[in-house]
């Protein structure tokens, strides 16, 4: 039977020759991962269940990647970073990035690929929803809770209900103020933030193929944000180019077969869309950047998995070059490796930091999720009263970046950019000469 | 599930009703600054359920304020009911307060997926929207075994969809519970689901140890 990139990994991972939509299978896992906000509980489980002395499956398999809540004053937060060390100390685990040292890195998702634990073909589960971002890779990737973590970490498999897909295409080529977040907005918009339930997210397509990796991730971080249990692209020599140097593992990535089964083909040009906002309080209240100029900013935010990411920020200073920021605006890099980027890219001469700071922004150079879902009240940028934000990050839920009065409206690098420079939402058009 | 460390098949589950709407996210039902609490503590356990649902927008307070438990032990709620983050502190809050079942029209998949494998609590699905059929504090009678929920005040009877294969797993206490009693992995639990009541059982089969 014909199969999709997602059933292909998963017959391969449970054994079969083949596997269709609703079927359960035990999958065994390539990767677990878990960060300081599911790990400590996950750890508790592990040993509550298999036994104190109990060790992991695999521990070249574990990784351990501290980001949530690192730079607050918060006790409990360090005591959780703590029981992460002590379990890599016990467990002798080599992929353990650790607080304070050289080896920290900061968000998981970017962390993974950055060090080379993302693979085609292959199964990663994360204790984290944007755990999805991975099948920018050609993985099935998907987020699972702290009982089920503590499952894999035991066993090594995890009972999985084999996703119908859905397939997106993106014919033609992106205009140049058009960026991955704004299709994956315009998609979320489209189905709903239920409309992928329980489904996978296939994205191809000749724009899709012209995307960075990093662009790339960007549209299967929010797969999660429709429903999705998984985003998937195929690997091309994009990602080989990606991956080359960061891993030095096998894999064997996946294509589509012909005549695999979809729930739905959905088909946009590229060509029309537009930079897109989600207004408060849902990812799928979507709406156009340029019919929203009467909408006036207390702040703007530029970081997380979704919108931190090295070419995130290059986007954002191409904007911000020689322009002052309107209202207050929060910069933080997802990783250390971005955080160095950002010291070291240049724009005609001048470096990235240098840009951002020439127009006003407030840069944290110590990467982490920080604000992107509140955090403890000491967290940076983090939305502490009836603010009103534009954001690169991946949710806007009441309180999702902090205080409930807040109002979050999320959009690409260089819409909030674009709208950190004037005060109110602002078509990137406006400022690329487009 | 939180008070009972042994297996206890549920039928009935009676009590007062609280009602929401569309998309509760997991952030509203437990906001990140109450991550950094670690379900597998016991006081940080009871913790989370204190702040179950206080994030909710226009909505009165889910458990009162100064409390650990809430009144309702049911929730009735519209489509997508848990999307957002994995976290599983989210069905976990909601447990250790007390609340044992939610009757949605839908689920997002991993919030439903970790009701499951904590055995915190019932994700019941209606085929019908409900949100307007309740409205606060009514008592209801959730029968598992029928499939039914009726409001107790109007008395109208709603027929809701089987739970399935979900259903023996939270029974059992959990996924833990449910897989060593099936033999999917070897050794005898320790406990159900939510906080491991040290001392209340003695494993006697360690799993995977080396």
């Amino acid at each position: 039977m014909a199969m999709t990139m997602t059933e292909q990994i998963l017959a391969r991972a449970s054994g079969k020759a083949e596997v269709r939509p609703g079927d359960n299978v035990w999958v065994r896992a390539d990767v677990l991962m878990t960060h300081d906000v599911c790990g400590p509980g996950t750890i508790g489980i592990f040993k509550r269940e298999f036994g104190e002395h109990a060790r992991v499956w695999d521990r070249e398999r574990v990784v351990l990647i501290p980001d949530h809540y690192i730079f607050t004053a918060d006790e409990k937060c360090h005591r959780n970073v703590d029981i992460l060390r002590e379990f890599a100390r016990v467990q002798e685990l080599p992929h353990y990035y650790d607080v304070g040292s050289d080896a920290y890195k900061g968000v998981c998702h970017i962390a993974l690929a950055e060090e080379g634990h993302t693979r085609p073909g292959e199964v990663l589960f994360g204790t984290d929803s944007h755990t999805c971002t991975a099948g920018a890779f050609n993985e099935f990737a998907t987020g699972i809770g702290n009982t089920d973590a503590a499952f894999v970490l035991g066993t090594g498999t995890l009972l999985v209900k084999v996703p119908a897909t859905m397939r997106v295409v993106f014919e033609g080529e992106f205009p140049p103020y058009v960026l991955a977040k704004d299709l994956i907005l315009h998609v979320i918009g489209d189905i709903g933030v239920d409309g992928a339930t329980y489904q996978a997210m296939e994205f191809g397509g000749e724009a899709v193929a012209r995307l960075t990796m990093e662009e790339r991730m960007t549209l299967c971080n929010m797969v999660i944000e429709a429903g999705g249990k998984n985003g998937i692209i195929e690997a091309d020599e994009t990602t080989l180019t990606y991956l080359r140097g960061r891993t030095s593992k096998p894999f064997a990535p996946v294509a589509p077969d012909a005549g695999a089964r979809y729930v739905v083909v959905k088909r946009y040009d590229a060509r029309t869309l537009e930079p897109t906002v989600a207004r408060p309080h849902s990812p799928d209240n979507r709406a156009v950047a340029r019919d929203l100029s009467h909408v006036r900013l207390t702040r703007a935010y530029i970081g997380s998995c979704t919108g931190g990411k090295t070419t995130d920020f290059i986007n954002a200073a191409r904007i911000m070059r020689g322009h002052r920021v309107a209202v207050d605006t929060f910069l933080v890099p997802a990783t250390t490796e971005i955080s160095r980027a950002i010291r070291t890219e240049r724009i005609e001469g001048k470096t990235l930091l240098e840009i951002f700071q020439e127009a006003g922004c407030t840069i944290s150079l110590e990467a982490s999720c920080a604000a992107c879902l509140g955090g403890p009240k000491d967290t940076f940028g983090r939305i502490n009263g009836p603010e009103v934000c534009i954001s690169t990050t991946n949710r806007n839920f009441p309180g999702r970046m902090g205080a409930k009065e807040g109002q979050v409206y999320l959009a690409s690098p260089y819409t909030v950019a674009a709208s950190a420079l004037t005060g109110r939402i602002t078509d990137p058009r406006d400022f690329l000469g487009a | 599930m939180a008070e009972s460390t042994t297996v206890t098949k549920t039928a009935i589950i009676r009590g007062r009703v609280f009602v929401l709407g569309d998309n509760v996210d997991t952030d509203q039902i437990i906001p990140a600054q109450y991550l950094n609490l670690v379900p597998t503590i016991p006081e940080e356990y009871e913790k989370l359920g204190s702040h179950a649902l206080v994030g909710l927008l226009d909505a009165p307070r889910f458990v009162p304020e100064g409390a650990t438990k809430t009144l309702y032990p049911i929730l009735v709620a519209g489509r997508n009911f848990g999307c957002g983050s994995s976290r599983e502190h989210a069905p976990i809050a909601i447990g250790a307060a007390g609340g044992r079942a939610v009757v949605a029209e839908s689920y997002a998949r991993i919030f439903f997926r970790n009701c499951v494998a904590t055995g915190e609590l019932y994700p019941v699905e209606s085929p019908t929207r409900l949100v307007g059929e309740f409205v606060i504090g009514d008592e209801a009678e959730l029968d598992l075994d029928a499939s039914t929920i009726t409001n107790l005040r109007t008395g109208k009877r709603f027929a809701l969809s089987p739970l399935g294969d979900a259903r023996p797993v939270i029974d059992a206490g959990g996924l833990f519970a449910y897989a060593r009693r099936s033999g999917m992995i070897p050794g005898a639990p320790t406990s159900g689901a939510g906080v491991a009541d040290s001392g209340a059982s003695v494993p006697v089969n360690r799993a995977v140890e080396d």
